[in-house]
């Protein structure tokens, strides 16, 4: 049986030539803990299931660092490994899937050009393009945001999740803005109503603070997967104690 | 030394490096100019099997007549069958492992895509130290039925059983992804290595 998988989330620094890892809430208390390769192996060893690496430097300059930064983390950490943060055209997804990652996630970008889904998927297969959605209640109704979380548009959630698996994208990566960095609990609402919508893979992003969050996302929320970061990060919880209480909520994990 | 065949279908970093934990002794050819000089051969694959059997035709004659112990990892799985529902030009594959390649059929979501565990049916030296249950990672639409059922080592559920890791003679396949299987993933690519002593 398929298992319910446990992401890291790493956010990267990519503004110094090894890059750092940035443990924070949206640039808000930043502290940084260390090179993204060996906090990516330390994770692999403690049970995670991929991992993530968000690229969230301002600058456009990054892509020379990122694809080191990936080089040295394929070198001792055999699970699979995703890049995102500022990805804009297939070139940037090849040079990311060219050194060594298994996907990319792709964001702003395909909201202002949902074409790209699809060409990245006939170029490079829908396995390799999870399209992340980042979402947050406006008046009542979940509209996607982009440029970070910064930009409001007009999209409803539900209605870009649809889409883009009509476009081809692998997976999506819901993201709720309102929960991001509480460790309040998922929002198992907005999990649920897109994971029920769409056939592709849905991993829920935002809020998990908990082992019972965990176990609420996957048995209400419907999730495939769970993203984390300072949960982690901040050593709140391991991920093998995380795993092991979802296994005794009969939640199926990989142990 | 085991030999990994660049042959355009793919990346091999990762292959590369999960193979290095192993044995020091690897190398990623473009060709098989240098076979004669491999204790073990490695064919691993992601994409779509006709623009992979195209780049193979070419080594047909030379894998076939390998005795060294050969490896294919999930696409390299794929091409080693009779032929696959993939195909749109109706290539065949390479016939080592006689059976055909189909797309799952459950009404579940495609492709097959995380970690599963498999259900070990033969003994063999590439699942030493490796026991029904332990997880794998797999991202496949596709999946070999084996015509012989001695060709298969062990399975894996996902809304039936299919074959997961395939033998015959000195040919093994996996459908998953050992260099992306963390522990018992290496542990598997050990094992080969052992096989290949390498």
């Amino acid at each position: 049986m398929l298992a319910k998988r446990i992401i890291p989330c790493l956010d990267c620094d990519l503004s110094i030539p090894t890059g750092r890892v940035v443990k924070g809430i949206k640039f808000k208390n930043l502290v940084y803990a260390g090179r993204p390769e060996l906090l990516a192996e330390k994770y692999y060893k403690k049970g995670a299931d991929e991992i993530v690496f968000l690229d969230i430097t301002a600058s456009v300059n990054n892509r020379r660092t990122m694809t080191d930064v990936i080089k040295k983390t394929c070198k001792n950490t055999f699970i699979p490994l995703s890049i995102g943060g500022g990805i804009k055209n297939l070139d940037d997804i090849k040079k990311v899937l060219r050194a060594g990652a298994d996907k990319v996630t792709i964001n702003t970008a395909a909201v202002q050009n949902p074409e790209l889904i699809k060409e990245a998927c006939e170029k490079f297969g829908s396995q390799c393009v999870v399209v992340s959605i980042d979402a947050k209640k406006v008046k009542g109704e979940y509209k996607v945001h982009v440029y970070g979380g910064r930009k409001a548009t007009n999209l409803n959630v539900l209605s870009w999740a649809k889409k883009v698996e009509e476009l081809g994208a692998g997976e999506i990566l819901l993201t709720s803005m309102d929960r991001d960095g509480t460790r309040k609990g998922f929002d198992i609402k907005l999990t649920k109503r897109v994971a029920e919508s769409v056939n592709i893979p849905v991993i829920a992003s935002g809020g998990g603070g908990s082992i019972d969050d965990f176990v609420n996302v996957f048995n209400k929320g419907k999730a495939d997967a769970a993203l984390a970061a300072s949960i982690f990060h901040f050593n709140l919880l391991s991920i093998t104690e995380l795993k092991e209480g979802l296994k005794k909520e009969g939640v199926n994990v990989r142990l | 030394m085991i030999q990994v065949l660049d042959y355009g279908a793919g990346n091999l970093l990762n292959i590369y490096n999960a193979l290095k934990k192993a044995t020091k002794t690897v190398e990623v050819v473009k060709n098989m100019n240098n076979i004669n000089e491999a204790d073990g051969f490695v064919i691993p694959g992601v994409g779509a099997f006709d623009t992979a059997m195209i780049k193979l035709r070419r080594y047909e004659k030379s894998i076939k007549k390998l005795d060294i112990p050969v490896l294919g990892v999930c696409l390299g799985l794929q091409v080693m069958a009779s032929i696959s529902e993939e195909s749109v030009k109706n290539i065949e594959g390479l016939n080592i492992i006689k059976g055909d390649v189909v797309k799952f059929k459950t009404g579940k979501k495609v492709p097959h895509m995380g970690w599963n565990t498999i259900n070990v049916k033969k003994d063999s030296i590439l699942l030493k130290g490796i026991d029904n249950g332990d997880y794998f990672y797999f991202v496949h639409s596709y999946h070999i039925n084996p015509l012989n059922e001695e060709d298969v080592i062990a399975t894996t559920s996902y809304g039936y059983d299919f074959a997961s890791v395939v033998k015959h003679e000195n040919f093994y396949a996996v459908q998953f992804h050992p260099e992306r299987s963390g522990v018992k993933g290496l542990k598997l690519l050990k094992n080969f290595a052992g096989l290949c002593e390498c």
